[in-house]
């Protein structure tokens, strides 16, 4: 079974469906005892980081994600929810939860695309990965998949956990981590047949290491 | 590199597509949910769905349609259609939308914008702005004027100041229609395009006039705009989303194939 953890940050139903879809057992939940149970952890989130990380704080939820996760338990963090992963985010200027080395950074408007006009922010829509690193995520992909991007601020994590790389005005890092525990801007519930093999793959691991 | 999407649009009324929409061995579906599949399936980059019905009533059987359709497809899609309040925007968003669209209800309370920016973020609104040809005037100064009630009502508002000011008060995307186009099939209205895509820096949508593929390139490049909204072109089986893409890769624009 997998947990969505539940902090009130927008997509968790989205992720559900998308699971239900791949006939994956899932629960939306915040229970200690549920998330202890769980094999894995689905960390997802839209909105602001500042909010986000007061909800995890309110709720003990923040702690027992750093035990779980540094118990081995595996996380794939998706948008925001990747983003909280790092130490710190230049939105609303807020430390985050530091389970990886790294901050969020804001798009800058100076930002050219590739005819020369500035880029529109948020980045919304769909867009390639470079995937620079191996990883049973994204096993049966090809590199010419899309995904689902919706964010006006990007994760700038330690060098070494780069895994994946993005354009929008720049070469931004949009997948990191290391395994067991894999960070996502993109949203792969939204990201149609790819995204749903990497929710697919993050749960074949899951069970594996279980 | 960002693609430029193409994005469907259907008009629902009590439940049902207002028209059929014709698919593949001409397969003609007027249930929204599984035209909504088969558009997913076919690669379309997102999904709008409009809502014609006015009655309380028929608000609650679209929702029930929102919902299946959250089930059945994995891209993004939005609704609009009357919805005037915060609460109308959770509903819809709750079912299972990424996104909604406002339109007449933000003309009359452009509060509105900031109020849905505010509780959902501007990724999740989405202006819908109906403009109609006018002749330069010092109240029009662009020469488009904003209509609203599906282009019957002229509201005296300049289209660019509008679309400024929705970008101002929140908004994270503006869907461009020109009435003038609307029907025609003769291409996108590119001036209008072009003018508000190049003065705003969120996304713009084109919609109204697609009658070829070749006009939904000249939207994309010419007319700046970040995305195109597809109706007649699509449902009458005329043109796949895949040759439409496969057209637009060919002109050298970044889209999304499967």
């Amino acid at each position: 079974m997998l947990a969505i953890i539940d902090y009130q940050a927008g997509n968790q139903t989205s992720v559900k469906r998308a699971l239900d879809h791949l006939q994956i057992e899932s629960e939306v939940t915040s229970s200690p005892e549920a998330l202890e149970r769980a094999d894995g952890l689905i960390f997802p989130g839209v909105g602001a980081a500042g909010q986000a990380m007061k909800a995890l704080r309110e709720g003990g939820l923040a702690e027992r994600i750093k035990t779980l996760t540094k118990a081995g338990r595996p996380l794939l963090g998706i948008c925001l929810g990747c983003q909280i992963m790092l130490d710190r985010s230049e939105e609303n200027e807020t430390e985050t939860l530091g389970l990886l080395p790294g901050e969020n950074l804001r798009f800058r408007k100076e930002l050219e695309d590739c005819d020369g006009r500035p880029v529109r922010i948020p980045h919304m829509g769909w867009n390639t990965v470079k995937f620079i690193k191996k990883s049973p995520l994204w096993a049966g992909l090809q590199p010419s998949d899309q995904f689902y991007f919706v964010h006006g601020y990007y994760p700038s994590p330690a060098k070494e956990l780069v895994m994946g790389l993005t354009w929008h005005g720049l070469e931004f890092c949009s997948v990191f981590g290391r395994e067991g525990l894999w960070a996502l801007q993109f949203h792969p519930e939204k990201s149609g047949p790819p995204g749903l093999t990497i929710l697919k793959n993050f749960d074949d691991y899951c069970r594996e290491v279980k | 590199m960002l693609s430029k999407r193409v994005i469907p649009c259907l008009d629902v009324r009590n439940g049902l597509l207002t028209k059929g929409v014709k698919f593949q061995q001409n397969l003609d579906l007027g249930d929204p949910v599984e035209a909504a599949r088969r558009y997913y399936e076919e690669g379309a980059d997102e999904i709008v769905f409009y809502d014609i019905t006015a009655s309380a009533e028929g608000r609650g059987i679209f929702l029930g349609v929102v919902e299946r359709v959250a089930e059945a497809i994995f891209i993004p899609f939005s609704v609009g259609g009357g919805l005037s309040s915060v609460t109308h925007m959770r509903d819809v968003l709750l079912a299972g939308a990424e996104k909604i669209s406002i339109n007449s209800a933000a003309v009359k309370d452009p509060w509105l914008i900031a109020k849905g920016a505010e509780a959902f973020g501007s990724q999740a609104i989405v202006l819908g702005l109906d403009a109609k040809k006018v002749p330069v005037s010092a109240s029009i100064p662009c020469g488009y004027e904003v209509v609203i009630n599906g282009g019957r009502t002229p509201v005296g508002l300049d289209v660019l100041a509008w679309a400024r000011k929705a970008e101002e008060l929140g908004a994270g995307e503006i869907c461009l229609n020109s009435i003038d186009a609307d029907g025609t099939l003769d291409g996108y209205e590119i001036n209008l395009t072009s003018l508000i895509a190049g003065s705003v820096g969120i996304p713009v949508i084109a919609s109204g006039g697609a009658g070829r593929p070749e006009h939904l390139h000249e939207a994309l490049s010419r007319g700046q705009a970040s995305a195109v909204l597809v109706a007649s072109i699509v449902h009458y089986n005329q043109y796949p989303i895949k040759t439409i893409k496969d057209y637009l890769a060919s002109k050298g624009l970044p889209v999304r194939r499967l």
